[in-house]
Formats: C-alpha cells, structure tokens, sequence
C-alpha cells in the first residue's frame, strides 16, 4: 500500500486515465532521479506505471511508441494502454503487468527454471528476429549514433584515460563491420531486460535504448561477459553461439555473420567498461553517493580482462 | 603496526570489520540491505589487498611505463589513440595485460579462475 502524498496523488491520476477504476495496491518496484516505476490494479487488473519527470534526455513517448509497434510486429511485450505527456512535462506510460522473473541469477540457477532455461536461447533468437523485422518507418523519433564516438566522448569526459580501452578502441575503428541495413535495436538485450516464467521468455522489457542501427548489436550484447552473470555459456550465460543464431535465422532473421556479432560483442564489453567508470564518477561527482556505485569503479578491470579473452587470436 | 600508531594496524582493522560483516550483519539482514552489507564486505577486502599489494604493484607499474617510455597512464592513452604503439603491439598488450592482472589481484581476485 502507497499512503504517501505522491501515491494519493498518482492513485487519483490513475483512476482518472483508466475509466474511473478503483485503484489499489500502489507501490513502487523502483526509481531513479528520473524514472520510476510502479505496480497496482484497476478493477483488479494488475498493471505497471512508468513516468518520467521533465527534462530526462530520453523521451518517453518514443519508448511507448516502440513499444506499441513491437506489440503490432508479434515481439513479445507488455501490452500499452496509455502514454502521454502532462502538462507539467510529466511523462508516463501504463502497461499491462506480466508475471515473472528479472532477476539474472535466479533464472541462471534456481530449480523452477531449469525448463525455461533449455528454451531461452531460442526464445530470444525468435524475438531478436521480429525486433529486427519491424517497419521502422511506423515508429517515430528513433536515433542512430555512432557507437564508438558516443562513447569515446563519454570516456574523454570522464578524464580517466586507461591504456587498454584505447588499444580496443582502436581495434573497433580498424575492423568495424560495413554497415547494412538499419533496422530497429533494442539496444539493453539482456537477461535483467526480460520477464520470465517457467515456460520461458514471457516479455521484453525496458527499451529506453531502443534506436536504429546494426540489428547485430542486440545479439552481440546479449553475449557480453558481464551479462552471463557468472555462468559459462556464452549467451546470456544459457546457451551456445550457433544456438542463438540458428533459432534467429529460422525466425526469419538476416544471415548472421559470426565475425560481426563478435565486433558488437567486443564493442559491447567496451561500452560496459566506459560504463562501469560513469557509474563510479556518479558517487564521486557527489550526484548520488553510494558505496555501490563507488566499488563499480573497481570492476573496469574486469571489462579490460574479458576484452583481452575476447580478443585473444583477433588481435 | 606503523609508527607511531598502536596495535591493530590499518589491515586488522578492516579485517575486523569485514569479519563482523560477514558473520553478523549479512545473515541478520535480507533483500537490499543484505546485498549492501556484502558490497560493503567485498569493498573492505578490495582495501585490505590493496594496502598489502599496492606498493609492489605501483613500482611494478612505474617500470612498465618506463619501459614504454611514458610518464603516465594518461600519456600512455594518448599515445596508444595517436597510434604512436601499432609497431610495439605484442609488448604492449603483454605490459597492460600485466596491469589488468595487477588490479584484479586487488579488485577481485577470483575473477581470472572464473569463479569471481
């Protein structure tokens, strides 16, 4: 239950957008400085509400766009009822709730995921593949970056040069693939990202990042070390390499071309190293202090240490 | 001990804490405050390992820049961005390769038998 001043006030908002439903059971899942999520029914219905405060870079309202195209395309998402702006430049989105698993290690090892984890790898190829199929020209807003810039830039703000990101970086202008055909990109295609049940995939969630580009970076990423959270398969820490693209290619997916996931999956780890040491400069900088954020600082190494494996014989 | 300080020195101490962390804080906690309470153990042993590697590891490293010819990790990256290393690529690698081992020994050392 949400007593607060602010869940009165969103219980009343809600209630007004849904038909007059009784609202009940308003409670946070989690928040940030400028996004929060929240739980609750409507008439019974169990349903999520994301809003995002004024002046966030990203825009919500091309989120839900994405999201309510993926739904049309046959990806497996939560179902959109409403997104808008408010006056006050709130933004919000309410989804349809899905019952399930987020969190990575409990559907890497708990017992009442063993199914599940025999049909994931497949289950991700196939809605990679649908991802990717979508008419990008229905979803407005998208922005394609380039990847190696945005991060060099990020990186150079920081102003903590580190030797071995330069050497990939490097490698990354030398060998980046030709680029094809843009399609749409989740963007943060991992396990974390997905609701799971015993039956396997149930949804994809949180595209924030969602942009045009190489479709590979998906695959790539859901490869990256960090995101086998301590498991050996190298697919999200589930399944082999030829298992995620064949399942992609059956679904309907462009031929895929080991060599290019493996340029995303380097570029990926990468990202995730220049990531690591924003996280720890958010403690430093004073704008959240945690001592969580301060010991990401400390596992940048780790990164450097899986871009030497993963590049190891492609030097 | 380090004069002119007393017994424990900086070392048990933080060991003492660490130890009450993982004896009595994290299995009398649960959720987020337990997954606190192990960071917090995990940053105290980063600290621990680095108060006992960290003079050798930065003389070490002091060598490998020599080595390199550069006063810095700083002066390494830009010369490594300027390409001014693509004809000394196999001793390079080799040298950071040494640095990444020599912050994982401190940051977490399980990480490079897979078990971290």
């Amino acid at each position: 239950m949400e007593s607060s001043a602010v869940g009165t006030e969103l219980s009343t908002m809600l209630s007004q957008l849904l038909d007059d439903a009784e609202i009940h059971g308003l409670h946070r899942l989690s928040g940030g400085a400028s996004r929060e999520t929240w739980r609750f029914e409507a008439d019974g219905r169990p349903l999520i509400l994301q809003r995002q405060r004024a002046g966030d870079e990203r825009d919500m309202l091309i989120e839900a766009g994405v999201v309510r195209a993926a739904g049309r395309g046959g990806a497996p998402v939560p179902a959109l009822l409403d997104a808008r702006r408010r006056d006050d430049g709130m933004a919000f989105m309410i989804l349809e709730a899905i019952d399930g698993e987020t969190i990575a290690r409990k559907i890497l090892r708990d017992d009442d995921f063993a199914d599940a984890r025999s049909r994931l790898v497949g289950d991700f190829g196939t809605a990679l593949a649908r991802i990717h199929a979508l008419d990008v020209a229905t979803i407005s807003g998208l922005q394609q970056t380039d990847q190696v810039q945005y991060y060099t830039d990020v990186l150079d703000g920081l102003g903590q040069p580190h030797p071995v990101l330069e050497l990939v970086r490097n490698w990354l202008i030398d060998t980046r693939p030709p680029a094809g055909r843009a399609t749409l990109v989740h963007g943060d295609f991992r396990l974390g990202n997905m609701i799971v049940g015993r039956d396997g995939l149930r949804a994809v969630i949180d595209w924030e990042l969602a942009h045009l580009g190489d479709p590979m970076e998906d695959l790539g990423w859901l490869c990256v070390k960090a995101w086998r959270f301590g498991a050996t398969p190298p697919v999200a820490g589930l399944g082999r390499y030829d298992e995620l693209f064949a399942a992609y290619e059956e679904a309907g997916g462009a031929p895929v071309d080991p060599v290019v996931v493996h340029w995303w999956e380097v570029l990926g780890t990468w990202k995730w190293a220049v990531m690591c040491i924003l996280q720890a400069s958010v403690h430093l900088t004073g704008a959240a202090r945690s001592h969580e954020l301060a010991a990401i600082g400390r596992r940048v190494c780790e990164n450097e240490y899986d871009l030497f494996a993963a590049l190891e014989g492609h030097w | 001990m380090t004069a002119p300080h007393d017994a424990p020195n900086a070392n048990e101490l933080l060991e003492a804490v660490r130890e009450w962390i993982d004896r009595e804080l994290i299995p009398g906690t649960e959720g987020r405050l337990r997954f606190h309470a192990r960071v917090a153990a995990n940053v105290l042993g980063i600290v621990e390992r680095e108060i006992e590697l960290g003079p050798g590891q930065a003389a070490a490293h002091e060598a490998r820049l020599a080595r390199l010819g550069v006063g810095s990790d700083a002066e390494l990256a830009a010369a490594i961005r300027r390409r001014d290393f693509d004809d000394r690529a196999d001793e390079l690698r080799a040298l950071l390769l040494e640095s990444v081992l020599d912050k994982l020994a401190v940051a977490n050392p399980r990480y490079v038998t897979g078990a971290g």
